[in-house]
């Protein structure tokens, strides 16, 4: 028995996810240009560890195992923890990773939508807490073919210095400290044009993943916009006061995972605000914590424990940013 | 080492006095737990739980002598919720106070009636009508369904009727959850049973 | 004509599916052979039955009065025979039955005096008071009787008249043929209204996806020549058919939940009551009929004008349902009922009569869990947040569910048909909605039973003092002991009467059993008989009563 509306929009978690997966596919496809093909294995180890942990909570559970693999959420969590990996990370970390990610942050908590933190940051935050050294192993670019890379991921390979290349956000936070002018360190020849030879057009691909899911209705302006502005806003503001410890908003905007957390990370409904000014306010949060984090933190980039701290504020955020509902705008009459 | 003192001092004197403002300011008048507790007492005034109405028991229970699982006609649900207005642990309704059973309402068979008043007097809500050898008959939407009236009766002319549901108090059912395989299922029923 | 038109947020814009049943022409169905005319078909009191078995009825004749001023009077569709007046099966998703008057009709179609009504000359309350005894309801679903919305604004003057001709549920066309077919009567309708309420503007408000419907009210408002009465072309977009949406798209109002459209100086009607409040006052018709869409799963979709009380099947019959047919809807796609069985009847409330086949409507995927997507936050007129009222309702929190203004909910079934998880949102706010209801209930009932023990016990208390009172006053004033014993032998022969009337009734049984058996037992009426009279110069007091029973002995 089932009551009203009998119509229903041709709309299903799984197309959702599926959408959030193509959208993927253009970063994706030029950072294996770029910097090899070792982030394919990565997304491959992933992918099959989270579809297991998934089958496997799902039996322990007592839930029907079939529509929710079918649902596609543990794909989209397993290829944004494998695109956030360096890619000569061993693969075992992949592993560990993601299959914390799925069991710890998302079955224990109620599976999908019950999770209150974004699975794939979880994963990251441990793997990069545990395991800093090793998560700090990205390839230079175009240094290495997918054989040495992949003695890297599965031999345990140590000796390779030569193939391991500073991100723009480490070679920074090194020239600061010691004592170059941020300036001085963006113009050295690895920055290419903005953010890093490579790594600013990973990023742009991000966006361009971004503006489609935005076409397509995934996701709505709030997030990425926020992020965006208000990345771009501190950014200007601290190298206006002092340029020489502080990188401009080109840079903050294109380095490190900014785009990416802006249209994929940040915009995880379950995790996320809810409410459109919830939204706003979640993703600035996000970015302030992030460019902090950047700015004085210990860790290059602060992408994911910036989500992970604004994921703990989202109830509150949800619950004092109610939009007013018809016929109550403007305290009770219109 | 005298300014640490001083300052610890200071603090202590200025959370004192917030506290005995506080404790003035705010101040709760008379006892609100009884009407609390009585608020979630289904009013049926019928004396099962060994109190002569719904507030004496109220009265009991926030003083501590009764427990919160005598009341039948509130039910489980009412035990929950004196529980959460408590604090207390939930237990299951003491069977020696009777079981829960759906709402009903007496009805006189007026044709054995022999107007003796008896009913009328035992009826706590004032929900008979009738006078001295005259039919007496109950309004419906009046009685709680205490069964008082049921014993006094020497014509045995009182029966409890169960309220019908009406498409007025139909209720939607609570949809389906359709996520537990049947494994489950049979395994909470297993469980339950 | 290019008013500034206003917009609410969200809403859908399923398939219209309007086409299949605007092919032909409004059909009128001939008359069942039974009628079967649910007493209680508006929001309010239960009307009272004012016709019995067997009793003739006329086309017209009101065969329920209004219980109380928000009710509204029920009348017999055609001339015949009242066959039952008996609970009988609702078009309602209980499935439960409810007072209904049967009748069969003799085919003779018989009509009550029509006495148009001067209702230009009458006052206020006394044009209520004959619409509320025509019958006049809203006919857009929510049978509201129209006489309470025919009442001026207290905070404000009722500034203008919206009538409703968006129809935005899919299939539903029956408002749209009415229009096309009836648009003078119509506007003359909203006239009368108009001028009923005060107001100074008359806006019709109906969807873009209806051309002729706009271009036949158009062509009447000119021939009317009344400046005005405005025909508003609406954009589609379900459900900018709901009051309050169509209220905030053609003025920018908008009328919170709890509170009246009048009280911001608007009303709101459906066409088709602005036809029936005509057809009541100038022609002294009550609403016996009224336009049904029938789609769906038939071989014949199209408009009838039915008779109020035929049961659907009869309908159904005359539009050839297909064989696939597997469920039965009252209203539309949306927001259309289940229907229990063929035998429930048409009232006043059944726009369109759907029946559904998996093709059409296929039944929902399984419910996966809320991902918190907002689609349906996006998609809610109401500006809710849906998924947050959805956990609330399915946690049975309804305190939070109604802090989350479960109740400003329209239940228009726009965050169900986006859920990307397929959920049955609409099923748990209805289910929450009726889980609040039956708690008010009980608790009115319990503060009710309450009032009434404390004043009983009070007024025990009252008694116990006079007594207490008169005794000393007795006792001091004559000083005899003697008062006191009387006052405790009163006990005794209380039960010695009580016995005397227990045997009473079993002689009075027994002789009743006599009676069924073999006729020569006169003694046991006799004996009621007297018993009667006895009481009543008895007075009704027990001790006085004594006496009499004695005789019996």
């Amino acid at each position: 028995m089932y009551n009203s509306p009998y119509l229903r929009k041709n709309a299903s978690v799984r197309r959702v996810m599926s959408t959030v997966l193509v959208a993927m596919l253009p970063a994706i496809a030029l950072q294996c240009w770029l910097f090899g093909s070792a982030l394919l294995v990565h997304i491959a180890l992933a992918s099959v560890t989270a579809l297991l942990c998934e089958a496997a909570m799902l039996a322990l559970r007592h839930r029907p195992v079939a529509p929710a693999l079918g649902d596609m959420s543990a794909l989209v969590t397993a290829w944004l923890i494998a695109v956030c990996l360096p890619p000569l990370l061993p693969w075992w970390a992949t592993v560990i990773g993601t299959a914390f990610a799925l069991v710890i942050g998302k079955h224990l908590y109620g599976g999908l939508g019950q999770n209150p933190f974004n699975p794939a940051m979880l994963a990251y935050a441990l793997l990069i807490v545990c395991f800093p050294a090793l998560m700090a192993q990205w390839p230079g670019l175009g240094v290495g073919d997918f054989a040495s890379q992949m003695d890297w991921v599965f031999g345990g390979a140590r000796a390779v210095d030569a193939m391991t290349g500073a991100t723009p956000l480490d070679a920074l936070r090194t020239g600061l400290m010691t004592g170059q002018h941020a300036d001085a360190v963006l113009h050295t020849t690895p920055f290419g044009h903005v953010a890093g030879a490579g790594w600013e057009w990973v990023s742009l691909a991000w966006a361009l993943g971004g503006l489609l899911l935005l076409a397509l209705r995934v996701i709505t302006w709030h997030v990425p916009v926020a992020f965006i502005v208000a990345v771009a806003l501190v950014a200007t503001i601290a190298s206006a006061i002092d340029p020489a410890r502080f990188a401009g908003p080109d840079f903050h905007l294109l380095a490190g995972g900014t785009l990416m957390g802006a249209f994929f990370i940040a915009t995880d409904p379950v995790s996320g605000a809810t409410t459109p000014r919830g939204k706003l306010i979640f993703a600035a949060g996000i970015a302030l914590i992030a460019w902090c984090i950047r700015a004085f933190g210990a860790y290059p980039d602060g992408i994911a424990f910036a989500v992970l701290l604004m994921n703990i504020c989202v109830p509150m955020i949800d619950m004092k940013t109610q939009p007013p509902v018809f016929g109550h705008k403007n305290g009770g009459a219109s | 080492m005298t300014s640490a003192l001083l300052v610890m001092v200071g603090i202590a004197l200025a959370l004192g006095a917030a506290l005995g403002a506080a404790s003035v300011l705010f101040r709760t008048q008379g006892d609100p737990l009884v009407d609390k507790i009585d608020a979630i007492l289904p009013q049926t005034q019928c004396g099962q739980c060994g109190y002569p109405g719904c507030k004496p028991y109220a009265t009991a229970i926030a003083g501590g002598e009764a427990d919160i699982n005598q009341c039948p006609p509130g039910g489980d649900e009412g035990v929950r919720k004196l529980a959460d207005l408590l604090g207390r642990e939930y237990k299951p309704l003491n069977a020696e106070h009777g079981v829960e059973k759906p709402k009903s309402v007496a009805v006189i068979d007026e044709a054995t009636c022999i107007g003796c008043t008896l009913c009328i007097q035992a009826c706590p809500v004032d929900a008979i009508v009738g006078a001295a050898k005259q039919m007496h008959t109950i309004v419906s939407d009046l009685c709680t369904g205490c069964e008082l009236c049921v014993p006094p009766c020497p014509a045995d002319c009182i029966a409890m009727v169960p309220v019908a549901e009406t498409v007025d108090t139909w209720k939607w059912r609570y949809p389906v959850f359709e996520l537990r395989t049947a494994h489950a299922r049979t395994q909470s029923a297993e469980e339950a049973a | 004509m290019l008013r500034k038109l206003f917009s609410f947020n969200g809403g859908v814009k399923p398939d219209p599916n309007k086409s299949a049943s605007t092919r032909e022409p409004i059909a009128r169905l001939p008359l069942p052979p039974q009628l079967v005319i649910p007493l209680h078909q508006n929001i309010g009191g239960t009307p009272r039955p004012l016709v019995r078995v067997g009793e003739r009825v006329r086309h017209g004749q009101r065969i329920g009065a209004a219980d109380g001023n928000v009710s509204s009077a029920v009348h017999a569709p055609a001339s015949g025979i009242v066959m039952a007046v008996e609970p009988r099966l609702m078009p309602h998703a209980s499935g439960l039955s409810a007072m209904a008057v049967v009748i069969e009709p003799d085919g003779q179609d018989e009509h009550v005096e029509r006495e148009p009504f001067d209702w230009k000359a009458a006052s206020a309350d006394e044009v209520r008071d004959y619409l509320r005894d025509a019958g006049v309801v809203g006919l857009g679903g929510a049978v509201f009787p129209s006489h309470l919305k025919l009442s001026p604004g207290r905070a404000m003057a009722t500034h203008t008249l919206v009538i409703n001709g968006a129809e935005c549920e899919p299939f539903i066309t029956c408002d749209d043929m009415l229009m096309r077919s009836e648009a003078h009567d119509i506007l003359h309708g909203a006239q009368i209204m108009k001028r009923l309420l005060g107001a100074r503007q008359v806006l019709v408000g109906i969807e873009d996806n209806k051309p002729e419907a706009a271009a036949a009210m158009r062509a009447a408002a000119a021939a009317l020549g009344d400046p005005s009465i405005e025909i508003v072309v609406v954009p589609t977009r379900y459900p900018a058919g709901g009051a309050k949406q169509l209220i905030r798209v053609l003025t920018g109002i908008e009328v919170p939940h709890g509170s009246r459209s009048t009280d911001y100086g608007v009303q709101c009607f459906n066409v088709a009551t602005a036809l029936a409040v005509l057809n009541a006052l100038e022609r002294g018709e009550p609403l016996v009929r009224r336009i049904v869409t029938v789609a769906g799963n038939v071989e014949r979709p199209r408009n009838f004008d039915v008779a109020i009380g035929t049961p659907i099947g009869f309908v159904f019959q005359h539009a050839g349902l297909k064989p696939d047919t597997d469920k039965l809807i009252m209203g539309g796609p949306m927001m259309g009922i289940p229907l229990p069985d063929m035998d429930a009847p048409v009232v006043k409330a059944t726009n369109c009569l759907l029946a559904s086949s998996p093709a059409l409507f296929p039944p929902p995927q399984p419910e996966l869990p809320c991902i918190r997507c907002g689609e349906c936050a996006r998609a809610c007129p109401a500006d809710l947040q849906p998924f947050e009222l959805y956990w609330h309702s399915r946690a049975r929190n309804f305190g939070r569910a109604q802090e989350y203004h479960l109740f400003d909910c329209i239940e228009c079934g726009c965050c169900a048909y986006v859920c990307p998880s397929h959920i049955p949102l609409v099923d748990y706010y209805r289910y929450a909605k009726s889980e609040i209801w039956a708690r008010e209930r009980d608790k009115d009932a319990a503060d009710s039973a309450r009032e009434r023990f404390e004043f009983r016990n009070w007024r025990a208390e009252r008694e116990r003092e006079e007594k207490a009172a008169k005794l000393a006053a007795r006792s001091a004033a004559a000083a005899r002991p003697a008062a006191a014993a009387t006052g405790a032998e009163a006990d005794d022969p209380k039960k010695a009467l009580i016995e005397a009337a227990l045997a009473r009734a079993r002689a009075q049984k027994d002789a009743a059993a006599a009676r069924a058996t073999d006729e020569l037992a006169p003694a046991g009426g006799q004996q009621a008989g007297t018993g009667g009279l006895q009481q009543a110069q008895a007075g009704g007091e027990l001790v006085q009563a004594a006496p009499s029973d004695k005789q019996v002995e």
